[in-house]
């Protein structure tokens, strides 16, 4: 008998169906992926296992766990199976421990509801399961609140919540998304190597994660399951168009084109810039130090980094959003200074940002026409709207958009349109560099596919410098020609794209490579991956910021800050760059 | 929401023109016709008072001040509270904390005793009434006012408009302005009760709308002189006053859930 | 925590200075002295007034002496009733005040809490619409027409319960000013405590705790309760100031001697030492009770107090 049995579920909102007749069964101790889209209903699946779906949802169908049939009301019998027999991670740490409590009553908290342990063999029991989920000083950590913990630790502390009645299922709902990649690799090692026998039910967009991880992956469209099978061979004989699509879309870090570097003349140069902000304590946190770095024309410049990087604030500050501490910006041969509202016209017009999120950067009272026309009427006051018209239909045209849209507002576009009318507003101006800040870590496969190449046609054709900030080392692989790699505000190598990807020479960019998920079970590696997790800005390392989670560390790198320097036509900033062996990657 | 703003709809016009169409005046004493009961006869609708004066004409001449104390009060502290609010938010930094200070310092006073202090000391002075209740009320606005502002200028539609060169001024105007207005109109919708509640607390204690002029307030206050042989004199007031304020509540309570809504999506 | 209150309590003090500067100055900046109505005093004998009351004296010094009385606990004579001092008629009527506040704000709690919890818990249910009528209906009719209509109703037709203060006997005579004083709030708090309950449900550590197993029950005590009440919290300075005006209208209409009618009183009779007395100690109240609201917040929420 199978542990949990899903039979003909279906739920639906009014007459909206958002899960559509799916079946599937869950063995012991096996551990199963759910991928798909977002609103695919994967999740909306998992939801209506625990019977925590909204009550506006209607569901019918039938759920059996252990033998025992999962009613949708039936609050006393599911209280019995929640959290006892079925476990639950999700997504966003931050949002799903309780802010006001601290983590070591959450947690007791669960042993007395399920009449586990209580008293001091509760505290105890605690404590040990803190210590299993790789807390350090698990007995201080249990009055501590999860805001006073860092991302990763808040996850850690989910999964101990999730393990500590010993369920018979464990259910992860995007238990890495809104984690750093070397810190994700961390946390599914951890799952793993916890659950034992604990069944594990693992929801998620990317392939990559379920590839070496789950035996048996259920592929969700549109409310159905539209393949399932062992994960081995569904990766390598899909039958579904939905299933091969997917597995297209998704961007691989160990294979495909690489776009090969040129050698156009500088576009823009970084000179010693640096960036700093003062937190809500009044102290100065150093978010960019000392990074100099051109732009090249026509090329595509990845800088990619955890969060904390700095990344944002750099472009940010090159755009004047914000002020730079020290250095300098040259572009054209003029430096650019100052807020963004006191530069030239021509020196704003040349530069122009796409954001990650499209539904936060257009403006929900205007109109598709007014949003994309806007930088025209401050530009050129003088012009006729119906000159006006002509060139937002012309620019919309050409990131795939008809005049249909003109009159549309935000909120009725999907998340790629909005994505291309942003970057059609951007694009109006004919800007000689565009800036992707996360333009596409919002967006689903194929979305996020026709996004880069809308871009990379728009650079072929009109020699567009672009830099393309991501935290996805597999996007950057295939769309971008260098890649200047930042840690804790500092540049650390830059390299060809080319160059990196095969044979990076800092130990942090082999670790970021290494961290990337393939969408394939058979390169799937056994590496150790990066241990501990990024620093606080407000206390940054001695010597080598990244001494502390570098396995090459010795007492140099704990002294001294390494200088970028150039070794074989890339930059690195290691101590050790020549005297160690990295290997060579993809 | 459409049944109060129907009620008060058509309140106000009764308001308006019923004074015209009464044989009686507001202010004209009989005594051959003192707390008379109301009924339909002679168009004494809601009785006399203990002078002899319609109730009728004077109930909607206290509706009409009421109203009208009300809505410019609150159009006062729309005014004072949007700009202070607004330049708060989008200044932000220091000039946001000391400016938002003071508002959290006038925040903690008890008010109504100031103004109960100013009301005495200048002699009952009508216009007085508005400044006191819009220096009150504007404290809200400026708050809510202030934190809209400060998210929105965040907003990456705000920077975007920056980056391609938009004017300040043309900023606040075409992309903080609109997304505003839905939550000004929500507070002001909210603000006009509590106006109404200041001003007819004051005449009720005898500070505010002066004989033979009247308010709802004062009309409570006469009642509660005669309510042990003429209970119609305070109940009638005190009905359409609650009517009034609960109208205002609840239109103000659909136009934000109707805006909230909106913003959720 | 220590340094969290600290620093809230030295906020306090530049606030507590400006409300006595601002209040002193607009007693004296009122046009028409205390004495005007008794008309034609010989220029000798005002002067002589004058001197006693120390109105002779420029502004600053006369601040300077009132607040250095107020340090004393002095809050100088009383301007009408010669024989007393602003303390003395403070003394008497604090305490009935204090007792009439104290107890509607505690019923205001306990009824609007509880009832503003069980709304939210059976959301659209028809207890939560009876409830959110009774809400809606409490903070659109003001103290000063529930008030005289319970006196009507429950008083004089009735005769269930004794409307004035004076000649009534034990707890009853607390009955209707207590009540009229709490509807109001009962009826804003169980609003407050209804949305922020809804609110505080729909995050998603609520669904983590129920996901874990977690009963109703144990979820509100353990997760939803504490920051549930964190804008009740917020609210409870202006509950303060409002019961406070409401106890002006309550204390004249139910014939209750404390500090509400005398300040109507003083106000009227231009007893400007009086009234500028209340107004002091009002706002400290007031003052002190956000105090006390601001550091509790920070009890609660752990992130605040880190700032």
């Amino acid at each position: 008998m199978s542990l949990l049995e899903v039979n003909d579920l279906r739920i639906r909102y009014g007459d909206n169906a958002v899960v559509d007749a799916v079946s599937f069964e869950v063995n012991r101790g096996e551990s199963v992926g759910l991928v798909g889209e977002s609103g695919s209903g994967k999740s909306q699946t998992a939801m209506a296992l625990l019977g925590l779906l909204p009550r506006s949802a209607r569901r019918t169908g039938g759920i059996r766990f252990d033998g025992t049939e999962i009613i949708a009301n039936d609050e006393r019998a599911l209280d019995r199976i929640r959290g006892r027999r079925i476990g639950m991670v999700f997504q966003d740490p931050m949002q799903a421990l309780n802010p006001y409590l601290r983590i070591g009553k959450q947690l007791r908290e669960i042993l007395l509801q399920h009449r586990i342990a209580d008293g001091a063999a509760a505290d105890a029991q605690v404590v040990a399961m803190l210590g299993r989920v790789g807390l350090p000083d698990p007995e201080r950590q249990f009055d501590v609140f999860p805001h006073q913990l860092s991302g990763g630790m808040r996850q850690r502390v989910m999964i101990a919540a999730a393990l500590i009645a010993e369920p018979d299922l464990l259910i992860a709902d995007e238990p890495t998304t809104a984690l750093d990649v070397t810190v994700q690799a961390q946390i599914l090692d951890l799952l793993e190597e916890l659950r034992d026998d604990t069944a594990l039910l693992l929801i998620t967009h990317d392939l990559g994660i379920v590839a070496g991880r789950c035996e048996r992956l259920l592929v969700f469209e549109k409310g159905k399951i539209v393949e399932s099978g062992a994960t081995a061979s569904l990766f390598t004989a899909p039958r579904n168009e939905h299933t091969k699509r997917l597995l297209a879309d998704a961007p691989r870090i160990d294979r495909g084109d690489i776009p090969p570097a040129g050698c156009g003349k500088t576009v823009l140069g970084i000179e010693s810039a640096s960036v700093s902000y003062s937190d809500n304590g009044g102290d100065e946190l150093q978010a960019v130090r000392d990074v100099s770095l051109s732009l090249r024309e026509a090329e595509t410049l990845a800088i990619v980094g955890e969060s904390g990087s700095g990344k944002s604030s750099l472009v940010r500050s090159i755009l004047g959003l914000i002020p730079m501490r020290s250095g300098r910006v040259v572009y054209a041969g003029a430096p650019l200074e100052g807020p963004v509202q006191k530069r030239a016209a021509a020196q704003r017009r040349d530069l122009q940002l796409v954001f990650q999120d499209p539904a936060s950067a257009l403006n929900p009272q205007m109109r598709i026409e007014d949003v994309v026309g806007e930088p025209l009427s401050v530009h050129a006051p003088g012009s006729s709207s119906d000159s006006r018209r002509q060139a937002v239909l012309a620019i919309l045209e050409k990131v795939g958009l008809n005049k249909d849209y003109l009159r549309r507002y935000p909120h009725q576009l999907s998340g790629g349109q909005a994505q291309r009318v942003a970057i059609a507003r951007a694009l109006i101006l004919e800007p000689k560099i565009l800036i992707c800040d996360e333009a596409v870590a919002a967006l689903d496969g194929a979305a996020r596919r026709k996004i880069l190449e809308l871009l990379k046609a728009v650079q072929d054709e009109s020699g567009l410098s672009i830099i393309f900030i991501s935290h996805d080392l597999s996007v950057v692989r295939s769309s971008c020609h260098r890649v200047a790699v930042m840690y804790l505000g500092l540049l650390i190598e830059v390299a060809n794209t080319e160059a990196l990807f095969s044979a990076p020479r800092h130990p942090y960019s082999r670790a970021l490579i290494d961290a990337s998920p393939i969408p394939d079970p058979l390169a799937a590696r056994a590496t150790a991956p990066l241990k501990g997790e990024v620093p606080s800005l407000r206390s940054p390392p001695s010597g080598c910021v990244f001494h502390p989670r570098c396995a090459f560390a010795e007492e140099q790198c704990r002294e001294t800050r390494p200088q970028l320097r150039n070794l074989e036509g890339a930059r690195v900033a290691c101590h050790r760059a020549e005297g160690i062996d990295l290997g060579l990657c993809y | 929401m459409r049944w109060s703003a129907a009620i008060l709809l058509f309140v106000l016009l009764l308001a308006i023109v019923a004074p015209w169409l009464s044989p009686h005046d507001f202010q004209n004493t009989n005594f051959n016709a003192i707390l008379q009961s109301p009924g339909l006869s002679d168009g004494r609708f809601f009785g006399t008072d203990e002078f002899g004066r319609d109730l009728f004409v004077r109930t909607m001449l206290g509706i009409r001040i009421t109203l009208l104390v009300a809505v410019v009060a609150s159009l006062v502290s729309l005014v004072i509270g949007v700009t202070y609010g607004a330049v708060a938010g989008y200044i932000g930094g220091r000039v946001d904390a000391v400016m938002m200070r003071l508002v959290d310092t006038l925040y903690a006073l008890p008010f109504i005793f100031f103004v109960i202090l100013l009301m005495v000391a200048f002699e009952r002075n009508f216009f007085l009434i508005f400044v006191a209740i819009g220096a009150i009320n504007w404290l809200d606005m400026a708050r809510i006012v202030r934190g809209q502002t400060l998210s929105l200028r965040e907003r990456e539609f705000v920077e975007a408009a920056r980056l391609t060169g938009v004017s300040t001024v043309r900023i606040i105007f075409r992309h903080i302005a609109p997304n505003l207005l839905g939550i000004v109109v929500v507070y002001v919708t909210l603000s006009v009760p509590q106006a109404i509640l200041v001003e007819s607390f004051l005449s009720f204690l005898g500070l505010g709308v002066q004989e033979p002029q009247t308010s709802l307030g004062a009309l409570v206050n006469a009642g509660v002189k005669q309510m042990e042989g003429a209970s119609w004199m305070l109940l009638i007031p005190a009905a359409l006053l609650a009517l009034i304020l609960m109208c205002f509540n609840f239109l103000g309570d659909a136009l934000r859930d109707f805006f909230d809504a909106r913003h959720v999506r | 925590m220590l340094r969290y209150a600290l620093l809230r309590l030295l906020g306090a003090i530049p606030t507590l200075l400006l409300v006595i500067i601002l209040a002193f100055l607009m007693v004296h900046a009122a046009p028409g002295g205390p004495f005007d109505d008794e008309r034609a005093l010989p220029a000798g004998v005002a002067a002589n007034i004058e001197a006693v009351y120390h109105l002779d004296e420029p502004l600053p010094q006369q601040f300077l002496r009132y607040f250095s009385g107020l340090l004393q606990g002095d809050f100088g004579p009383s301007y009408r009733y010669r024989d007393y001092t602003v303390s003395e008629l403070i003394a008497v009527g604090l305490p009935v005040s204090l007792q009439l506040g104290a107890l509607a704000m505690l019923l205001a709690l306990i009824v609007g809490v509880s009832s503003g919890t069980l709304a939210a818990l059976r959301q659209d249910s028809m207890l939560d619409r009876v409830v959110m009528s009774f809400a809606m209906t409490g903070i659109s009719i003001p103290v000063f027409v529930i008030a005289p209509v319970l006196i009507l109703l429950l008083a004089v037709k009735l005769h269930w319960l004794p409307a004035g203060w004076s000649g009534a006997a034990g707890a009853a005579k607390y009955v209707l000013p207590v009540i009229t004083l709490a509807l109001p709030q009962i009826a804003y708090i169980a609003r407050l405590t209804r949305a922020s309950m809804i609110d505080i449900l729909g995050r998603d550590f609520i669904r983590t705790a129920r996901a874990q197993g977690l009963g109703t029950k144990a979820i509100i005590r353990v997760h939803a309760l504490k920051p549930a009440m964190l804008p009740v919290l917020s609210y409870m300075g202006p509950a303060i100031a409002a019961i406070l005006t409401g106890s002006v209208v309550v204390e004249q209409v139910f014939g209750i001697p404390g500090l509400g009618a005398a300040f109507v009183r003083g106000a009227l009779n231009r007893d400007y030492t009086l009234v500028l007395g209340i107004v002091i100690l009002y706002a400290a109240l007031i003052i002190l009770l956000n105090l006390i609201v601001d550091i509790l917040y920070g009890v609660i929420d752990p992130r605040v107090r880190q700032r």
